[in-house]
């Protein structure tokens, strides 16, 4: 017998559910995979600070961070639980699975937002919390609610809550916000569409069934492919810009480049490539090297902070 | 209860009932940890004098 199976029967013989959740299914709710890069990236935000941010304080407020983005990952489970039944790839979760209802999910993740971003407020100051409770809002109301299932742009502006992080990392150790953490700001944001449209390449078809309107889906394989090489083209001198301005040293400078190459390079070959079974292997090893990219980027940007190379060994 | 002391009303199974379990223990372990956190940053931010103000 299921989970799901046995919450129903239960459901039904005595008119309420008897949640059958396991501490588990609560952890997969707040997307641990997503809340990762929430946390590194935060983390590279908030130690490439000129200031300094007690350990305490600085643990305290990752975790907050990293809360925050699980509270908007189960308020995004909760709205999207239609559209996760008819996807293979989110069909397993666990309220179109049966083992969490909606309204659970719903108290969980409107418990944790708020948890998240008073306890930012208190251990780091007001514009941080400010910051996460935006980043919550955008990514819930205006990335789940409107532009999903309304335009083929959804990533592309949805990409915006994704890129908060730094920003708020930097913004809990200093109260304020620099040209710095914009610019990894912008790194994220034009990695997004190049990532996902890679994703959505071999995942048309569900998300044609799910109602959602990704490129693929709207407008073609074709001009996907062509999108993801305009956005590489950009996404490769943004990744160099913290170099270029001086906020990192030689090491992050040629790691960008480099990196920046590889992306266009792939770019240039899904370009190449129809939509045929070498294309969509391509596309599957592009969003495998973007993930690689914006860690690789952001850890040596980290390690060229740890050096103490920003302003010292520029080429 | 009914009078052949058998249980009534809803019933858990086994597993719901070892699911719930580990539900509480996680409650139980998260609220200890945010207590010691709160602590633990109280400490911090006000330092060492916090009991004498």
């Amino acid at each position: 017998m299921t989970d799901s199976t046995t919450v129903n029967q239960n459901r039904g013989t005595a008119g309420f559910a008897i949640s059958e959740a396991s501490v588990g299914d609560y952890i997969a709710l707040m997307k641990p995979r997503v809340m990762s890069l929430v946390v590194f990236t935060a983390l590279v935000g908030l130690m490439v600070t000129p200031g300094h941010l007690h350990p305490v304080l600085g643990f305290a407020a990752l975790l907050c961070i990293a809360i925050g983005a699980g509270a908007a990952g189960a308020l995004n489970m909760w709205y999207d639980a239609d559209v996760d039944a008819v996807m293979s790839r989110t069909s397993r979760r666990p309220i179109p699975a049966g083992r969490i209802l909606p309204g659970e999910a719903l108290a969980f993740g409107v418990t944790l937002a708020i948890g998240s971003i008073a306890v930012l407020g208190l251990v780091a100051n007001g514009l941080a919390a400010s910051l996460l409770a935006f980043t919550i809002f955008f990514y819930v109301v205006v990335y789940t609610m409107g532009l999903k299932r309304a335009t083929p742009h959804n990533i592309v502006i949805g990409g915006a809550a994704g890129a908060f992080p730094p920003i708020i990392g930097w913004a809990a150790a200093t109260g304020a916000i620099g040209l710095e953490p914009v610019l990894l700001f912008l790194i994220i944001f034009f990695w997004t569409p190049p990532h996902f449209w890679a994703l959505s390449l071999w995942r048309a078809p569900e998300y044609a069934r799910a109602g959602i309107p990704m490129l693929p889906v709207v407008a073609g394989q074709a001009e996907t492919r062509r999108q993801i090489l305009l956005y590489s083209i950009v996404l490769a001198p943004v990744g160099v810009s913290p170099w270029l301005l001086g906020y990192s040293g030689a090491l992050y400078g040629a790691t960008a480049i480099v990196a920046g190459a590889a992306m266009i390079a792939l770019s240039l070959q899904i370009a190449a490539l129809g939509d045929n079974d070498e294309g969509i292997r391509a596309a599957k090893r592009l969003f495998g090297v973007s993930i690689l990219y914006l860690f690789v980027l952001f850890a040596v940007l980290l390690i060229d902070d740890w050096l103490g190379a920003p302003g010292r060994v520029l080429l | 209860m009914d009078d052949n002391g058998r249980e009534t009303g809803v019933v858990l199974t086994e597993e719901q009932k070892r699911r719930r379990r580990m539900r509480s223990i996680a409650i139980a372990l998260a609220l200890g940890a945010l207590v010691l956190l709160f602590y633990v940053v109280t400490i911090v931010k006000l330092g060492p004098g916090v009991l004498s103000r």
